[in-house]
């Protein structure tokens, strides 16, 4: 890699052992993707992945004290993944004494850190921080250095930007020193799409067994979508936004995709349309016996597949405005038509507090705690994270969600169903 | 025997057990709760994973096309790694990904002591070839030993 003489002085420890060894990270980094250079990062914000005082991310929390010591910070304010708790969330006395005691009794004092790196502000916590009401949200061709999975997908598909998927850790490093390594999703090669998916499905597909169905079968690569504008139209309007949310997610957990073009939707597809495609690019069908398949093929780890469930989560990632109120109109319809008035599955939709903050001030909120459901801020998957939760039937719509815990997926209408007293999920 | 060359990421040599998993390895899904509960064996907990789900990773040869999932993969990586509880390589068909370069590079740079050889570029034939129990030998240069 060639380093400019700021890059190379750097490297060189001439300020200081913790940046050269920062450097050295991003160098070696860069090295192992074959990257000539390193580049400016050119968005306002940075968006980290680890939110959680985790006490078994000890070291992580080491390395950033490492950084504090040093005088190191970050040259950029960022917006940070959800936080793993929230009192509100419905929780035993062992699951609060678990997740208290024993499991985020790093939470407060790793907050504290990210205060003194360079946090936003105290509430910038959501994996969703490219809402409006967040307000991390980079332009058309910004260079990030973000990580978190959703995100990253999210702000390359929709938005345009430049990011690779970076690890936790990898994420700050590069805007301590202002520059990322140059390859892969950062190059006009990178995002060339390696697969043609075609979406040949009689209905508007579900967004995330659609996301899962190509992020298993495209893994890391790049897919170009066509057909699907058919269902979520040819403007990138807040319904098409929150579908789009959802679907990459899918695709980023189930595979590894770090972006995706939707023809005729998202803005280079609309650009380049199928220049985008690369030679020998391989082809995928997805029809409704597809979905199917895939759905079907999900394992259920529940003791007693059986079971009740016991809690349902909604909004993995984190749900938009209009989603919110979405799922309360489609709430109170569907537990009217049961006969019912509060939902008969505790229920949890999650959003950014920035966004929970809009909704509050909506006549939604005072009607959507009338059903019974819970709204919150906290981050499902580190609720789900521990043996207590693997135990406890949990049903979700989120394959994000599904894939790294016990929580068992069904579809938004199924999930609606099983919360309103509709049909046993 | 047959040998394998491919390309070093982080060096080192080392003799282990072959585990194996043709499907992408989501780091988060299969060490996060073994790391967490201090599973001495660290058994993958990736349900989707039928080939590892419940079998032990640690002072393994984890051969692997590449790894999947959450962007925290690499920091998970890198805890294992300061902890102990990590395979005894990475052996990649696949080039690497960024999330598992990320963690072999941060615990290379940042832990002290610390040796996991990571190789990558083996190619669809290793994995092919490499059953659970085998046993690896990584050599110097990326060679890659399987018997």
């Amino acid at each position: 890699m060639v380093l400019t003489k700021e890059q190379q002085a750097i490297l060189n420890g001439e300020k200081g052992e913790t940046l050269a060894k920062v450097m050295k990270t991003l160098v070696m980094y860069g090295d192992a993707f074959e990257a000539e250079k390193l580049v400016p990062i050119t968005s306002k914000y940075n968006h980290l992945v680890t939110s959680f005082g985790l006490k078994v991310m000890s070291p992580v929390y080491d390395l950033m004290q490492q950084l504090l010591d040093a005088g190191v910070c970050s040259g950029q304010k960022f917006s940070v993944d959800p936080r793993p708790l929230d009192k509100n969330v419905p929780a035993n006395l062992l699951q609060n004494l678990v997740f208290n005691k024993f499991m985020y009794t790093k939470q407060a004092f790793y907050e504290g850190q990210l205060e003194q790196l360079g946090l936003m502000d105290k509430n910038a916590f959501s994996c969703t921080c490219y809402m409006d009401e967040v307000g991390n949200k980079p332009g058309k061709g910004d260079v990030l250095s973000w990580a978190e999975s959703s995100a990253v997908v999210y702000a390359n598909s929709v938005l345009g930007a430049r990011c690779n998927r970076n690890s936790g850790i990898i994420d700050i490093m590069g805007s301590i020193v202002g520059y990322v390594p140059y390859f892969g999703l950062l190059t006009d090669e990178g995002r060339k799409a390696t697969w043609v998916v075609r979406v040949k499905t009689t209905k508007k597909p579900e967004a995330q067994l659609l996301g899962s169905a190509i992020g298993m079968k495209v893994m890391e690569d790049v897919p170009y979508v066509v057909g699907l504008d058919q269902w979520i139209g040819n403007e990138l309007n807040d319904d098409a936004c929150a579908y789009l949310k959802d679907f990459g997610a899918a695709t980023a957990s189930n595979g590894a995709v770090g972006l995706y073009h939707i023809a005729n939707l998202t803005p280079e597809a609309v650009e380049q349309g199928e220049s985008l495609v690369a030679e020998g690019a391989k082809e995928y069908v997805i029809d409704d016996a597809e979905l199917e398949r895939v759905q079907k093929s999900y394992p259920v780890i529940w003791k007693n597949p059986d079971a009740s469930p016991k809690l349902c989560f909604v909004g993995c990632p984190h749900l938009s405005l209009a989603q919110l109120k979405e799922w309360t109109v489609n709430i109170e319809q569907a537990l009217r038509q049961n006969g019912k008035k509060k939902v008969t599955v505790p229920t949890v939709l999650t959003a950014a507090p920035a966004v929970l903050e809009a909704f509050e001030k909506t006549e939604y909120a005072a009607r959507l705690k009338a059903t019974g459901v819970i709204a919150s801020y906290i981050c499902p998957l580190m609720y789900m994270n521990n043996p207590l939760c693997k135990k406890m039937p949990v049903i979700t719509s989120s394959n994000k969600l599904r894939t790294y815990t016990s929580a068992r997926y069904y579809t938004d209408a199924e999930i609606l169903k099983a919360i309103t007293g509709g049909k046993k999920a | 025997m047959k040998q394998f060359q491919g390309r070093v990421v982080t060096p080192g040599e080392v003799t282990a057990e072959a585990v194996v998993t043709t499907a992408g390895f989501n780091t988060l899904a299969s060490l996060q709760m073994a790391l967490q509960f201090g599973d001495k064996e660290v058994k993958c907990g990736d349900q989707s994973n039928k080939e590892l789900y419940g079998k032990p990773l640690l002072g393994k040869a984890l051969c692997l096309p590449q790894t999947i999932g959450s962007t925290t993969g690499g920091l998970v990586l890198y805890c294992a790694c300061a902890m102990e509880k990590n395979p005894a390589c990475l052996l990649f068909a696949n080039h690497i990904d960024s999330l598992a370069a990320a963690g072999a590079v941060l615990a290379d740079v940042w832990v002290e002591g610390v040796s996991m050889p990571v190789v990558d570029s083996l190619g669809d034939e290793f994995l092919s070839y490499v059953k659970d129990g085998m046993k690896i030998t990584v050599k110097e240069g990326g060679v890659v030993e399987v018997e």
